[in-house]
């Protein structure tokens, strides 16, 4: 083995330490440092709504996009209600077609297998196309620190990974940064020219970069969209062809795949290959749709199918629908908080709601906060094209993470002090006329300062004299009916 | 026909003159309505902090508070839909109470009827940009939300098609949320208070004269982003639109 011609990216510098650390992550806190520029909020914002208003035209030229949702989630649902026939079925077709198959139990045992296929091999340079399941693995930073150089050659993949970041996006990785910014990247890393941040320049580096690459890699690894147990063979969708290139170039093709990606056969994929461009990027398909049944003579092909801790979500009445998804990014870019906040405040892999509800099953204590980044809008489930009941998952979440007491003991005693208080109409009506006081006597400042995180950025309520229950006690006549039973 | 008037606490608390437009409304329509006072909450604010638990009892108290009438009229899509989807974890009675509990637009809508909302000869000469609260709108499916390839209707539009002199702002984003969702306006309080702003610029771009809403504490929170940015937009409830009488 010869030693690589250019600099590394610093791989080694990058350690699994923040993937495998509880610390809680304060959602609030990264959003309110990301809002700390609002022109970087605006345009982000505009970037990933315009990708949703591309869905929303490419979804109207669709009549039947309402029954193909449908059929989507049954077909999922069915999938995942016998997954373990369809699992055994998928491994069995696959080996006959000439595929190692691989069990992961999780993200450790996937990293180990993947290395000991590449050292078995003695390969040492590995090209990866677009896998947040090796994202949630750790892999380039466990096989970084053995010595192996990962590549990824997703363009968005590949800046974030120059720069050392995880992407902010499962479908766009590096949607967070400016033109201007991947041009100083180049500059650094690939020798483009400094200052120069012209879109074609940069592509154009990057393909030269990555062409390189692809060509002296010893193997190759990329995700999966979908498997189909009925022939044993995966399916991978991407724009920038990289997943072929890589796989038919290296002599080794691994591909890793959640086990929730399976689904009975072809017929199948016809629903599902429809509703995912539309949905991620408002394309009728993805550029490359690839099949992938055999390896070609002389190469190996290996699949790794991945559960780390897919069983147990599938295993939660709540929450096992949330399996459905395939990754298509249209949750995140239709929610207004993930659009306001940017991928990286969640500290998942998946951001924005899909990752919300998939996070807490994983680690409950250091995604605790995820479940409250949202306002319940509902505007997620609607959008999501395998109908997962994505609001109804963050509320039951929320459930959870305050019965387990990861809500603060503040709020908490708060909270169940205020819920006591809602059941007496006297007690809240002797508050509301404390608050109405309040607000008519107290300095407006000081209203402010005492209605906390409200009052910061908004004016409190001008208060009325009374109430609507002593109006209508006043102007109705007598006593308020109690209310009777039936 | 038994008919309930709900009033959300902020609403009873802060907003009285809601209440009294949207009794004066259903008054008008010849409805015989009682208001009992008998919940003071339907414990939704708790229930979506993750405290459902906690918040039972004010749902309990909400069932038995109306389980008499024939139609419970609440005055916020997000308590109705709180009803709605939670009460009948209470048993028959809270099934019962839930499947009778209507959002006011939805109501006026549905079961009183456009004709008769016509006639109640409201007047306002203002173009308004229209905010139906998500809850509403997603939940309680008061209009098509944009997300969804299904025919377009807008049960809340239709109801202001009928006011004499008032016309509509377009908005570039008419169904995005504005960012109060309960504890999420003080738990995310950067977030919350940027998705306010970009809806009151929406609004501004629009030409917007007022905002009508079908839910009070959106208003609370875009109505206390518009004041402290010295944005003059008055926010008027839907109740408060088909009340108003202004040449």
């Amino acid at each position: 083995m010869t030693a690589p011609s250019r600099a590394l990216p610093v791989l080694e510098h990058i350690t699994d330490a923040p993937r495998r650390d509880h610390t809680p992550i304060d959602h609030a806190s990264a959003a309110k440092t990301f809002n700390e520029n609002p022109d970087r909020v605006g345009w982000h914002d505009a970037a990933v709504w315009f990708v949703r208003e591309k869905r929303d035209a490419a979804v109207a030229a669709v009549p039947e996009w309402e029954a193909l949702r449908e059929l989507a989630s049954s077909i999922k649902e069915h999938t995942l209600s016998r997954l373990d026939e369809y699992l055994v079925e998928f491994e069995r077709n696959a080996v006959a077609n000439g595929a190692h198959v691989h069990w992961a139990r999780d993200a450790e045992e996937h990293n180990r297998i993947v290395h000991e296929i590449l050292v078995a091999r003695g390969a040492v340079r590995l090209v990866k196309s677009k896998s947040m399941l090796t994202e949630e693995c750790g892999l380039n930073p466990y096989l970084g620190a053995r010595g192996i150089e990962v590549v990824d050659t997703d363009l968005g993949e590949r800046i974030v990974q120059l720069r050392e970041e995880h992407p902010s996006h499962i479908v766009m990785p590096a949607i967070h940064l400016t033109k201007e910014e991947i041009g100083e990247t180049f500059a650094t890393h690939l020798g483009t020219e400094a200052g120069n941040s012209d879109p074609l320049v940069l592509v154009g580096a990057a393909r030269l970069h990555l062409r390189e690459r692809f060509l002296r890699a010893e193997a190759a690894l990329t995700g999966v969209n979908f498997a189909l147990a009925e022939t044993g063979g995966i399916v991978v969708c991407t724009n920038e062809g990289n997943a072929d290139l890589g796989a038919a170039l290296a002599p080794i093709h691994i591909a890793s795949v959640g086990i929730e990606k399976m689904i009975p056969g072809a017929a199948e994929l016809a629903v599902f290959v429809r509703l995912l461009g539309r949905s991620g990027t408002g394309q009728r398909v993805t550029v490359y749709t690839s099949h992938v049944h055999r390896p070609r003579a002389g190469q190996e092909l290996h699949i790794v199918l991945v559960d780390n801790g897919r069983s147990a979500q599938l295993g939660r009445a709540d929450f096992w629908r949330s399996l459905k998804c395939i990754r298509c990014g249209a949750c995140m870019n239709t929610c207004p908080v993930y659009r306001r906040s940017g991928g990286h405040s969640y500290g998942s892999t998946v951001p924005g709601p899909i990752g919300s509800v998939l996070t807490p099953g994983i680690d409950l204590v250091k995604y605790a906060a995820l479940p409250f980044a949202s306002t319940l809008c509902g505007s997620c489930t609607a959008v999501c094209p395998v109908k997962i009941d994505l609001d109804a998952q963050l509320y039951r979440w929320r459930q959870i993470v305050t019965e387990k007491g990861y809500a603060g003991r503040a709020k908490s005693v708060a909270a169940h002090a205020g819920a006591k208080a809602l059941v007496h109409p006297r007690i809240m009506s002797v508050l509301g006329s404390v608050v109405r006081a309040a607000l008519r006597i107290l300095p407006s400042p000081v209203a402010r300062m005492l209605a906390g995180a409200w009052g910061k950025t908004r004016d409190l309520p001008i208060a009325p004299k009374e109430s609507f229950a002593s109006w209508y006690r006043a102007n109705r006549g007598g006593a308020p009916t109690k209310g009777a039973p039936r | 026909m038994r008919l309930a008037l709900f009033t959300p606490c902020y609403i009873d608390q802060l907003h009285p003159h809601v209440a009294i437009a949207a009794l004066r409304v259903l008054e008008k329509l010849g409805l015989a309505v009682e208001v009992p006072f008998g919940a003071a909450c339907c414990g939704q604010p708790p229930a979506n902090a993750g405290f459902e638990r906690a918040a039972e009892p004010a749902l309990a108290a909400f069932v038995e508070t109306f389980a008499g009438y024939d139609a419970v009229v609440v005055l916020s899509g997000s308590c109705a839909m709180h009803v709605r989807t939670h009460a009948a974890s209470l048993g028959v009675r809270g099934a019962s109470v839930a499947e009778r509990t209507k959002e006011f637009c939805g109501f006026l809508h549905d079961e009183v009827g456009i004709e008769r909302v016509a006639a109640l000869n409201a007047s306002l000469p203002r173009r308004v940009a229209v905010h139906i609260g998500c809850h509403g709108l997603r939940g309680l499916g008061l209009a098509s939300p944009s997300e969804l390839n299904v025919p377009r209707f807008d049960k809340v539009r239709s109801l202001l098609e009928t006011v004499r002199g008032l016309t509509f702002a377009e908005l570039a984003r008419p169904d995005e949320c504005c960012g109060f969702g309960g504890s999420f306006a003080v738990g995310e309080p950067a977030v919350s208070t940027r998705m306010g702003q970009d809806r009151l610029g929406d609004y501004l771009g629009g030409h917007a004269e007022a905002v009508v809403s079908t839910d009070v504490s959106c208003l609370m929170h875009l109505g206390g982003l518009a004041r402290r940015g010295d944005v003059r937009l008055p926010m008027l409830h839907v109740a408060e639109v088909l009340a108003s009488s202004e040449p």
